[in-house]
């Protein structure tokens, strides 16, 4: 059903996967910083450390929506499978962002329970991110499908990878987070999230480690794509990026920069992320369903992409907006004004 | 067969999306009409430069920061149900409705999302025509959320514009599929009852204000401007439901039906007052019903013609009783609502709507009428839709995810049980908190709007003196 003009599906392909990868940024750093705030128990930090995303989280928590809704427009037969199998982390994932959500402005209201909503948003953003951990994982090894239905049960997500991949997430999102308090904060607590940049890098850094060695291991198809000749030559960059990037990450980190922490960590999830779609190119129901066999009919793609195109870069633009308006570091004392 | 029907994951699956929906709609039922309202006390302020709009908006931005944020996680739930338990329903109705639910998140929540951040936290930060452009743009993501979110709607009540392929539906004329035939009809009424709510709720604060004697000058202008706009929407909104009404009665003659609980189709039907519909044995019992009244009212004549339930299959018609008393209670809130304007008016005539305290207590007790109405007004356009998802085509029997077993739905089920019933009471009560505390901030270079950003907030020392100038500024007495 493509389109010999232009093709919609590579289109919508990019479409998805950027706003898929904005989502993991964007809300993976304010995610990052919903854990950090558990592991920081001064009083005086955690309001700084909360204010740094007050205004910004739920334009980045907006992402998701959207590549939830790209997914059931442009692909829709990659919806109908993939969400039904991941019912039980998409459960946990959803009250664990509601937790987190409120704990925003409960925190501030609920004197009495302070602890409670402290212990709901370092909580809900842990469980948020492992959650979505243990889907990246589950969506790599593959979905039961037969005909256009999962068919396989409900705990069929639940695996040792899926697990590693789950708290490989966390420290991930550590890691970002750590960039953006970097950059948001000055003195100790700037100091204090340059270490725990660092333990997380760690920790990331063995999660892509294992990812990388075993995803070939266990799915020839992927060691087929990576290891062949001349794939190996085209493909070689990434991975070495990868290493350049954490060298570069661990190195800002220990230095005086408050910005490049934030910008290698993002460049680690660029090559973590192009290095999973090479894995699993061309298809959106893993070994199962490409792109093409998934896509909604081209009229569905063509009327959504006339709108898209026009909004997207209006959307970009006032996000923007609202960013550079609270641009500057946070201060404990004055709040924002 | 009890056990079975107990955990059967169709039941259960239906019983989850009401629990979330039902939840959910009651913000938008409000933060729709609120951010309204809050742009254009913005506007006026900016326009006439009187500090009680700014004392007012402020005052109403602090109970839109709580329920925006419980909006939109639990709206973050509701298109992975479609996934998690409506897959085939997904995997059917993608190709046509798809587009529209990511019009939704395109056009309104990023617009909603970005600018709430400025309209919060941002009045200090920026001029103060871009933090009105800030209310603006959050006032109109929300009505922009209200047009695609109906239109879905809509088309799954009156489809049109498709054609389908083995068992799917694709898109045969855009604007056929946008502009279905209810759609008009179900948006202007939905969204003027999201309004009529919210003016309840804001002439319920500000009796609640009045009574307790602090910013009467607040108190009296929030009063104002909501009984002013309800005169114009109870009656506008009664209109649109009864025109909302006839275009069900064209393209949905089953539901209508059991929205009037009649059995019995022909001309010059009777009109049901009151009864109990029993499904089994296709009659009402204890009914008052008046001879012809529901040709009269429905087809505009005596001895109008309009269908029964019998006219349907029996599998085909939608849980009657369900749908009647939804109906009568909607249709009964609006009157009240009719009722409780007119004694407003009748006291304003005679100058003494700010002192009479029982009109006051009893608007008090008014402000949730809205709610009820809307989630009764819900009711009855969605289980008058059964056993349809999508009207007539397909069955909701047939849109469940076909992977899940009963015990799946039931531990998600419970989970979203526990949850909700810990944030909403939660919210509720801390709205009451900020209602009970008012429009403490007059000093607009004194900027709180809300507590979130502030590690620490000396409320406690406010109140007096700020009901002195309250007291001072206002021409109360």
């Amino acid at each position: 059903m493509n389109g010999p003009i232009l093709d919609l599906v590579g289109v919508w392909t990019v479409i998805l996967g950027a706003g898929v990868f904005f989502y993991v940024l964007l809300d993976g750093f304010d995610l990052g910083v919903g854990m950090l705030y558990g592991l920081n128990p001064d009083s005086t930090s955690r309001g700084i450390i909360m204010n740094s995303i007050a205004p910004i989280w739920d334009g980045n928590e907006t992402w998701l929506i959207l590549g939830g809704l790209a997914l059931l427009a442009a692909f829709p037969l990659a919806f109908a499978i993939i969400i039904p199998a991941l019912y039980f982390p998409v459960l946990l994932m959803l009250l664990a962002l509601i937790f987190r959500g409120v704990a925003f402005e409960f925190r501030f209201k609920d004197k009495e329970h302070r602890g409670f909503w402290d212990n709901a948003f370092a909580y809900g953003s842990a469980v948020a991110t492992f959650a979505q951990g243990t889907v990246l994982g589950a969506f790599i090894q593959g979905f039961q499908v037969e005909g256009r239905h999962f068919t396989g049960g409900s705990m069929d997500w639940l695996t040792p990878f899926s697990v590693m991949t789950g708290v490989a997430l966390m420290a991930g999102y550590t890691l970002l987070g750590a960039g953006w308090l970097i950059l948001k904060t000055e003195g100790e607590l700037q100091a204090w999230a340059r270490v725990q940049g660092r333990r997380a890098l760690v920790l990331v850094l063995a999660g892509i480690a294992i990812v990388s060695l075993w995803t070939p291991y266990a799915l020839p198809d992927i060691a087929q794509r990576w290891f062949s000749w001349p794939n190996i030559a085209f493909l070689a960059p990434v991975p070495l990026a990868a290493l350049v990037l954490a060298g570069a990450t661990w190195r800002s980190l220990g230095r005086d920069h408050d910005a490049w922490p934030f910008v290698y960590g993002i460049g680690l999830f660029v090559t973590a992320y192009l290095g999973l779609a090479i894995s699993l190119w061309p298809n959106i129901v893993p070994h199962k369903y490409s792109l093409w066999d998934a896509a909604s009919s081209e009229s569905t793609q063509a009327f959504l992409l006339v709108g898209t195109l026009f909004l997207l870069p209006i959307i970009l633009l006032y996000s923007g907006w609202s960013y550079w308006v609270f641009r500057g570091k946070v201060k404990a004392d004055a709040g924002y004004h | 067969m009890t056990s079975n029907s107990l955990l059967d994951p169709l039941i259960l699956s239906r019983m989850q999306f009401v629990w979330v929906v039902a939840w959910h709609i009651l913000l938008p039922a409000f933060t729709v009409g609120i951010a309204s309202y809050i742009a254009m006390l913005e506007g006026l302020h900016a326009w006439t430069g009187r500090p009680v709009y700014l004392a007012i908006s402020k005052f109403w931005i602090r109970l839109f920061a709580v329920t925006f944020g419980m909006g939109v996680v639990s709206g973050i739930v509701m298109p992975f149900q479609f996934g998690t338990n409506w897959s085939r329903f997904s995997d059917a109705v993608s190709n046509v409705v798809g587009p529209l639910f990511a019009y939704e998140g395109l056009t309104a929540f990023f617009l909603e999302a970005a600018f709430l951040g400025v309209l919060l936290f941002g009045r200090k930060l920026v001029p103060p025509w871009a933090h009105f452009v800030a209310a603006t743009m959050v006032a109109l993501g929300t009505l922009l959320s209200t047009f695609w979110i109906l239109a879905v709607n809509s088309w799954m009540q009156t489809p049109q514009g498709y054609t389908i392929i083995d068992g799917r539906f694709f898109p045969a004329s855009w604007v056929d599929i946008v502009f279905s035939p209810s759609f008009p009809y179900r948006l202007a009424h939905v969204v003027s009852g999201f309004y009529v709510t919210t003016a309840f709720v804001v002439l319920a604060v500000g009796a609640y204000t009045l009574r307790k004697g602090r910013f009467v000058e607040e108190a009296r202008v929030m009063m104002r401007m909501a009984l002013g706009f309800l005169t114009l929407f109870v009656p506008l909104q009664i209109v649109l439901g009864d025109m909302h009404g006839l275009n069900t009665l064209e393209h949905q003659p089953a539901k209508l039906a059991a929205m009037e609980g009649l059995w019995e189709g022909g001309t010059g039907v009777p009109a049901s007052l009151f009864g109990f519909p029993d499904q089994k044995a296709e009659t009402n019992h204890l009914e008052i019903a008046v001879p012809k009244l529901g040709s009269l009212y429905l087809t505009h004549h005596w001895d109008g013609a309009v269908k029964g339930l019998k006219d349907f299959p029996a599998d085909e018609r939608p849980p009657v009783l369900v749908v009647y008393w939804a109906f009568r209670v909607m249709v009964g809130v609006g009157l009240l609502m009719l009722a409780i304007v007119a004694v407003g008016w009748l006291l304003r005539w005679g100058g003494r709507l700010y002192t009479t305290g029982w009109y006051l207590r009893g608007l008090q007790w008014a402000g949730p009428l809205g709610f009820i109405a809307v989630l009764a007004g819900w009711t009855t356009t969605e289980v008058g839709r059964q056993p349809w998802t999508v009207y007539g085509l397909m069955r909701t029997a047939d849109s469940v995810t076909p992977s899940l077993t009963g015990v799946d739905v039931l531990v998600s089920l419970l989970m979203y049980l526990a949850v909700y019933l810990l944030i909403y009471p939660t919210g509720i009560f801390f709205l009451r908190r900020i209602v009970r505390n008012g429009p403490l901030d007059h000093d607009a270079e004194n900027d709180t709007p809300v507590e979130s950003g502030r590690p620490a907030q000396p409320v406690a020392a406010l109140p007096l003196t700020h009901a002195t100038t309250s007291a001072g500024q206002g021409d109360a007495r």
